[in-house]
């Protein structure tokens, strides 16, 4: 007894103890789940991933086929949120600048009527929201006979939107290269810039070669006609839509509602990011003689950044995450994919801990690359 | 003399603020930039109003059969009045639903009473957990003091929503507590363990915990042994929402000076007395805003039991409007209901949750 009264000895036990304890549950459920599942007569293992699938998934990203395997199903779900998710990100981030702006304006009524979009959309559950966008485009949207042209050649209709398509004819390797090329290559310029202009204090137009040099591999395979596309524009018959390419409804109402919930969480989040600088950096800025445009961008935003990556994170996990919603509306995602390979498998455990991995494994490296961002933006301290 | 007079005059109207009318004349129409935002805005916001003014009223029907509804362009006030009962309280027996509305009544009462800061202390959660969620319980299950028992399968709507996010709120705050202490101890295998357990929670979608607890859950119990479907749902409720209190705690943690535990050591306290005498309700105090915030995520959250099959308040509007009689008439209606309750409780919430930011800004006990 003495031994408990010494305090690494107790840490050690303490430990000791919960290892035990957790062991021992986890043991007596693992115990009695094989029991159960030999009683139901449930095959364990992971060998059904690569059974055929048998069932349609009505949108696919990569290409799919019911005689595909398991694997290849879940794969095509992980394909479909993962797009969802990284467009309602991008359109949800520069509709939640725009907003966020529409909030710090000066105009009343601007200002009254960006408070209003954030508070009607942060105080409603999503779920609803994606079930009201769902219930709109099937109920309320015109049949197809009758498309709303939304824009020339998008059109808007209950069985979704038709927007053109471009599709590569002949190029599409050569375009990829081009590009990453280009991208280097801006990177590499970008830095050289800055370097010089550390070291000599000239300016230099280190931005605009960098953008050229984006933009240069690409132009010179299009003069040189490496490149060959195939448009095909929507076009209004008189009984149905021809042409182009045709998104689901449950795409667009599922991308609508999480665009529309990011845009009010970045609007949040960029507004205190940037009211949070201090007001004498601006009235420094000003003394100094730099333009409003200017002292935002060169003083106020690179402040105010730091104050928003982090909170930022969580918005695109949180989107992420929230993408799995799309199992109410019928969006084959990664858990409605799952969904149906568990109903037609049974192996619910297996399952649930492929789709959590998943979730998990994606969620771990955004944080980890935004993570890293941060600390790039970060204020370094001495 | 005059020219004295005319530098004072020229000097002290100068001094005062400018008149407040042409500030605001300023910020509309400043520039041709910002008189066109404000036009733009007036024209946005009077559409806006007119529509619904039109869709609620104008065009709206107040009264009469399905058909009346269907031929009308504006709202269906009739869905409303005679759906309201079963949007409410689900399936749960007609006669007995003074039953639910008298809990939700009593549980909105205490819970604007234990709103205000000055009555919080120990003997109000003895309250709460001795005297007011016994009665409501038994208030909706019934069973004793002669009211016929009710089972869960036929509890629903707005009861149900509450009851999950409440609850889960309530079990789930000391989970989390200990979790943030255990993330924040010094002994290597918990802090292992809380933090892979929180951060397992908080990198998957709350459907996958649902998920897993609906299907998985009666795989890892006794042969025999059933849970309904309810508690799996509250399970995965507390589950989740722990995960996401232990980090809120973690930061007011980290919040207190390590010279209060330094100074608890030095008087000779162990590590319980420490953290609950002094540490946790300086943490604690810091981080109620933003778990009020979290609270209101939650009752939000709440709906994604539809998902697993529970009548939730979303679930019983949905299925109100699916009714053979209403069906395709009353869509919007229905969801604009439902989004104008969660709206109303969410901003109440909001609300208090900024005036709790005020309140713990100006007071330092």
């Amino acid at each position: 007894m003495a031994l408990l009264h010494d305090a690494r000895y107790r840490a050690l036990f303490y430990q000791g103890l919960t290892i035990c304890i957790i062991g021992l549950i986890a043991w007596s459920m693992f115990a009695t789940a094989s029991h159960n599942l030999e009683r139901q007569d449930i095959a364990t293992g992971f060998s059904y991933l690569s059974r055929q699938a048998g069932f349609v998934i009505s949108e696919t990203t990569i290409a799919y086929q019911p005689t595909d395997s398991v694997s290849r199903a879940l794969l095509v779900g992980l394909a479909n949120t993962i797009k969802v998710s990284v467009l309602a990100a991008f359109f949800g981030t520069v509709l939640g600048l725009l907003v966020g702006i529409g909030r710090m304006s000066r105009n009343p009524l601007l200002q009254r009527l960006m408070l209003l979009y954030v508070e009607a959309l942060r105080n409603v559950p999503l779920l609803l929201y994606l079930l009201f966008w769902y219930a709109v485009i099937i109920n309320v949207l015109p049949p197809v006979r009758a498309a709303l042209p939304v824009l020339p050649h998008v059109y808007l209709s209950n069985s979704g939107l038709a927007i053109p398509s471009v599709e590569f004819v002949r190029g599409l390797a050569p375009t990829v290269a081009a590009l990453a090329i280009g991208l280097v290559g801006a990177f590499l310029i970008r830095r050289l810039s800055l370097h010089r202009r550390l070291t000599t204090g000239k300016p230099n137009h280190g931005t605009l070669l960098a953008l050229l040099a984006i933009a240069a591999p690409i132009v010179l395979l299009i003069v040189l006609d490496g490149i060959s596309l195939k448009f095909d524009l929507p076009e209004q018959g008189r009984f149905r839509l021809t042409g182009g390419m045709q998104v689901k409804p449950e795409f667009v109402a599922l991308l609508f509602g999480l665009t529309l919930s990011v845009s009010a969480t970045v609007a949040e989040i960029v507004r205190a990011g940037i009211q949070a600088v201090d007001r004498g950096q601006w009235e420094a800025a000003t003394a100094l003689g730099l333009p409003r445009r200017r002292t935002m961008r060169l003083v106020i935003l690179p402040q105010a950044l730091r104050l928003i990556i982090p909170p930022l994170t969580n918005t695109y996990l949180t989107v992420f995450k929230n993408s799995s919603l799309a199992i109410a509306i019928g969006y084959p995602d990664l858990v409605m994919v799952s969904n149906t390979v568990m109903n037609q498998t049974g192996q619910a455990m297996e399952t649930i801990a492929i789709f959590m991995g998943a979730y998990l494994g994606l969620s771990i490296a955004i944080s980890l690359f935004m993570n890293w961002y941060n600390t790039r933006v970060a204020l370094k301290e001495r | 003399m005059t020219e004295i007079q005319l530098v004072l005059g020229a000097s002290t109207p100068s001094r005062l603020p400018p008149p407040r009318r042409h500030a605001l004349w300023r910020d509309l129409f400043g520039t041709p930039g910002n008189a066109l935002v404000t036009v733009l805005s007036a024209v946005a916001i009077m559409a806006i109003g007119w529509f619904a003014i039109r869709w609620l009223f104008l065009e709206a029907t107040f009264s009469g059969r399905p058909e009346d509804c269907k031929v009308a362009t504006g709202a269906c006030w009739p869905f409303l009045t005679s759906k309201l009962r079963y949007m409410a309280f689900g399936f749960y027996p007609y006669e007995e639903q003074w039953r639910p509305m008298l809990a939700l009544l009593g549980f909105f009462c205490a819970a604007i009473v234990s709103m205000v800061p000055r009555l919080w202390s120990m003997r109000l959660l003895l309250v709460w957990l001795v005297g007011i969620l016994p009665v409501l319980y038994i208030l909706m299950a019934g069973g004793v003091f002669g009211l016929p028992s009710v089972p869960k399968t036929q509890w629903g709507g707005l009861p149900l929503s509450f009851m999950l996010s409440f609850v889960g709120l309530a079990c789930a705050l000391p989970l989390g507590i200990l979790l943030a202490l255990s993330r924040a101890s010094e002994l290597p295998v918990i802090r292992v363990l809380a933090t892979s357990f929180i951060e397992i929670v908080r990198g998957v979608p709350l459907i996958s915990i649902l998920f897993m607890a609906t299907v998985m859950l009666p795989l890892f119990m006794p042969e025999g042994v059933t849970v309904d479907k309810l508690l799996r749902a509250q399970v995965a409720i507390i589950i989740f929402a722990a995960a996401y209190i232990a980090e809120i705690v973690r930061g007011g943690l980290q919040d207190v000076p390590k010279g209060q535990i330094e100074a608890g050591a030095s008087l000779g306290l162990g590590y319980w007395p420490i953290m609950f005498k002094i540490v946790l309700p300086q943490a604690i105090k810091k981080v109620i805003p933003p778990l009020v915030s979290l609270f209101i995520g939650f009752f939000q959250d709440t709906t994604l039991v539809t998902i697993v099959g529970l009548l939730d308040f979303l679930d019983t509007v949905r299925s109100a409007m699916r009714d053979p009689v209403w069906q395709g008439i009353a869509v919007l209606e229905g969801y604009v209901f439902a989004a104008a309750v969660y709206f109303a409780f969410s901003a109440l919430m909001g609300a208090y949750s900024r005036f709790l930011e005020r309140y713990f800004r100006t007071t330092h006990d």
